[in-house]
C-alpha cells in the first residue's frame, strides 16, 4: 500500500478508508441540483434503482451516445443465450454471475449488426469457457460467441454495448425529471 | 512536420528563480515560485503555479483531450484533432463583450513539444502534477531539479480489454502499481477464467475495482475495453479536476465507488447551470454544451464513458446532433 509523501505541515490522513461501493440492498441516490437548466438533459439515473424495479436479465438503457448504450441488467437464475456480431462488455456490480461462452458454427447475424440478439434453443459450436464473476470484475463477450448468464443470488450486470433489438429504453420512469 | 522539425522556443537563460520563459505564437510563458504568468497582444494572465502544472499535465497526458481543457475560466486549449487552439478569454464573457479576448490555430505537435517542455523545465522532483495533494510534495519554489518519470508516465488504451492477452495488463505490486491508501478495503481477487483449449485469447475477465484502486494517478481516464468507438475511460479522483472540461460531444459517468460533485456551467460564457452529485452507481449525461469540474472529498472511482467517433464534433456544432444525449 502506498503511504504517499505528506507535504510539509498540514493536516494528517486517516489510518485507514472505507471505500463506500453501492448494491441493490444498499444503495443511495445522488441527484442534478438544478440552478438554470433542464434535469431531462441529464438523463440522471440509478443502475441499482434501476435494476431492482427491473425483471431478470432485461437490458434496460441507462446510457446512450448515438448507437452506443450503457445497459443495466438485473441478473437471477439463468439468462437466454445471446450473440452478437461485435465485441461486448458485462461489469458485475452486485452478485455473483457466471459467464458460459460458446463458439458459434454460424452465426445468425451479418458481420455489420449492431447490439446483441437472442438464440433460440441451445448454441451450437464447442464450448470457449467459463468465467466466474464478482462484484468490480469486467469480461469480454468475444464477437461471434454465443453467451448466457447464471446468477443463483439475484445480481447487477451493466453492459457496454450498441442498442439492439431487445435494448429497453425507460427514460421518464428511470430518470430524474424534476 | 517531424518533431525533430519542431523548435520549442524558450529563453536562452533562465530567470531569476531558475525557470526558462517559453513563447508560443503571441503567447509568453513565464513563471516564479509560486505563480505563472501568461501573456497576449490583448492582455496578460496570472495562476498559481500548482494549478497551472496540474492542469498542464492533463492536456499534456490526453493530447488536448475532446473538446475544450479550460486551466481556469480564462485561459486554455480546444481540440480540432491536428490542430489546437491556444486561447485567452474566449470562454469568458467579461473578456468577450470587453473584445480582450485572443486564440491562436496552432499545428497539434508544435503546442504538444511546447507544453511537453514547459511542463518539464517547471515542474521540481519533489512534484507530481498527477498526485493528491496528500500525496506529492509543492509545486512552489525555486527551480529545484526535475520529475521527468512522473510527467511522462505512459498512457494506457486498451485496445479490446485489460487482459486479453496481448493487450494492457493488470495492474500488480510486481508491475510497480501498489494499491492506494485509500483503496485499501477493495477486494483484489482476480475472476476465475477457465478458457477451453484454443480459446484462451478470447475468454478473458479482469478486476476492474482493483485495477481501479492500484492507479497511481488522479483525474487521469484511460481505456480499458472498446466497443467500436464506445470507450471505457475510468479513472480514480481526489481533491479537485485540475481542468474545467468543455465538451464537443456529450460523455458520460457512472459513479463507480463513493461520491463526486460537479459544478456545471454554460461551456460558452461560464454562466453557472447545476451541480450535480453523484454517488455509487449513480449515471449521469453531461450535455455537449456545457463545461464542468468535479470535487471528490475522498479517492472515487469514476468510469467516463466516451465516444470517440470523429465525426461529432461536426455534428454536434453543426446542430445536426442535439447537445443532450436522449429525449423523453
Ligand atoms: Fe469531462
Amino acid at each position: 500500500m502506498t503511504t504517499g509523501k505528506p507535504s510539509a505541515g498540514g493536516g494528517v490522513e486517516r489510518s485507514s478508508y472505507v471505500t463506500r461501493f453501492a448494491s441493490l440492498d444498499d444503495y443511495e441516490k445522488g441527484r442534478v441540483e438544478l440552478i438554470n437548466d433542464d434535469p431531462r438533459h441529464y438523463a440522471f439515473s440509478n443502475i441499482f434503482d434501476v435494476a431492482s424495479r427491473s425483471k431478470p436479465w432485461e437490458k434496460v438503457a441507462v446510457g446512450k451516445n448515438m448507437e452506443y448504450v450503457l445497459e443495466a441488467v438485473r441478473a437471477e437464475g439463468t439468462s437466454e443465450w445471446r450473440t452478437c456480431a461485435h465485441d461486448e462488455f458485462a461489469v458485475c456490480l452486485d452478485g455473483e454471475v457466471t459467464v458460459e461462452l460458446v463458439k458459434l458454427d454460424s452465426s445468425p447475424l451479418p458481420a455489420d449488426a449492431e447490439g446483441s440478439v437472442a438464440l433460440a434453443g441451445e448454441p451450437q459450436g464447442p464450448r470457449m469457457g467459463r468465467i466466474f464473476l464478482k462484484r468490480g470484475h469486467q469480461a469480454l463477450l468475444p464477437a461471434g460467441s454465443a453467451y448466457r448468464f447464471i446468477a443463483t443470488q439475484t445480481g447487477v450486470l451493466m453492459m457496454q454495448t450498441i442498442a439492439g433489438p431487445d435494448t429497453q429504453f425507460r427514460w421518464a420512469e428511470i430518470c430524474q425529471t424534476v | 512536420m517531424t518533431i525533430a522539425d519542431i523548435d520549442v522556443v524558450k529563453s536562452a537563460d533562465v530567470n531569476g528563480e531558475g525557470y526558462h520563459e517559453f513563447r508560443l505564437g503571441e503567447f509568453t510563458f513565464r513563471r516564479d515560485e509560486f505563480f505563472v504568468y501568461i501573456g497576449w497582444p490583448t492582455g496578460n494572465h496570472i495562476m498559481s503555479a500548482d494549478a497551472f502544472l496540474r492542469a498542464l499535465q492533463r492536456d499534456v497526458a490526453w493530447d488536448f483531450f475532446y473538446g475544450t481543457v479550460n486551466f481556469d475560466g480564462v485561459f486554455g486549449t480546444v481540440n480540432h484533432y491536428g490542430t489546437v487552439d491556444i486561447f485567452a478569454g474566449r470562454f469568458n464573457d467579461s473578456y468577450r463583450k470587453a473584445e480582450l479576448d485572443y486564440s491562436e490555430n496552432v499545428e497539434t505537435p508544435r503546442i504538444r513539444e511546447t507544453f511537453k517542455s514547459i511542463l518539464e523545465d517547471w515542474t521540481n522532483q519533489t512534484f507530481d502534477p498527477f498526485a493528491s495533494p496528500h500525496e506529492t510534495g509543492s509545486a512552489f519554489g525555486l527551480k529545484n531539479g526535475a520529475n521527468v518519470a512522473a510527467i511522462t508516465r505512459r498512457r494506457v488504451a486498451a485496445r479490446r480489454m485489460v487482459a486479453v492477452p496481448g493487450d494492457e495488463e493488470i495492474r500488480t505490486d510486481a508491475s510497480g502499481f501498489p494499491v492506494n491508501r485509500m483503496f485499501s478495503d477493495v477486494d483484489q481477487t482476480e475472476p476465475v477464467v477457465e478458457a477451453e483449449p484454443g480459446f484462451e485469447s478470447e475468454v478473458a475477465a479482469f478486476n476492474l475495482f482493483a485495477y481501479l484502486s492500484r492507479s497511481d494517478v488522479t483525474w487521469n481516464p484511460s481505456v480499458v475495453s472498446a466497443c467500436k468507438d464506445s470507450l471505457f475511460c475510468p479513472t480514480t479522483e481526489e481533491y479537485i479536476l485540475p481542468i474545467i472540461h468543455g465538451n464537443d460531444r456529450v460523455e458520460w459517468f457512472v459513479q463507480l465507488s463513493d461520491e463526486i460533485t460537479w459544478e456545471v456551467e454554460d461551456r460558452d460564457t461560464g454562466a453557472v447551470r447545476s451541480r450535480v452529485v453523484m454517488k455509487a452507481g449513480d449515471v449521469c449525461a453531461m450535455p455537449a454544451d456545457i463545461r464542468h469540474q468535479g470535487y471528490s472529498p475522498k479517492r472515487s472511482m469514476l468510469l467516463v464513458w466516451e465516444n470517440g467517433a470523429g465525426n461529432l464534433p461536426e455534428l454536434i456544432a453543426s446542430g445536426k446532433t442535439p447537445t443532450y444525449p436522449v429525449e423523453f
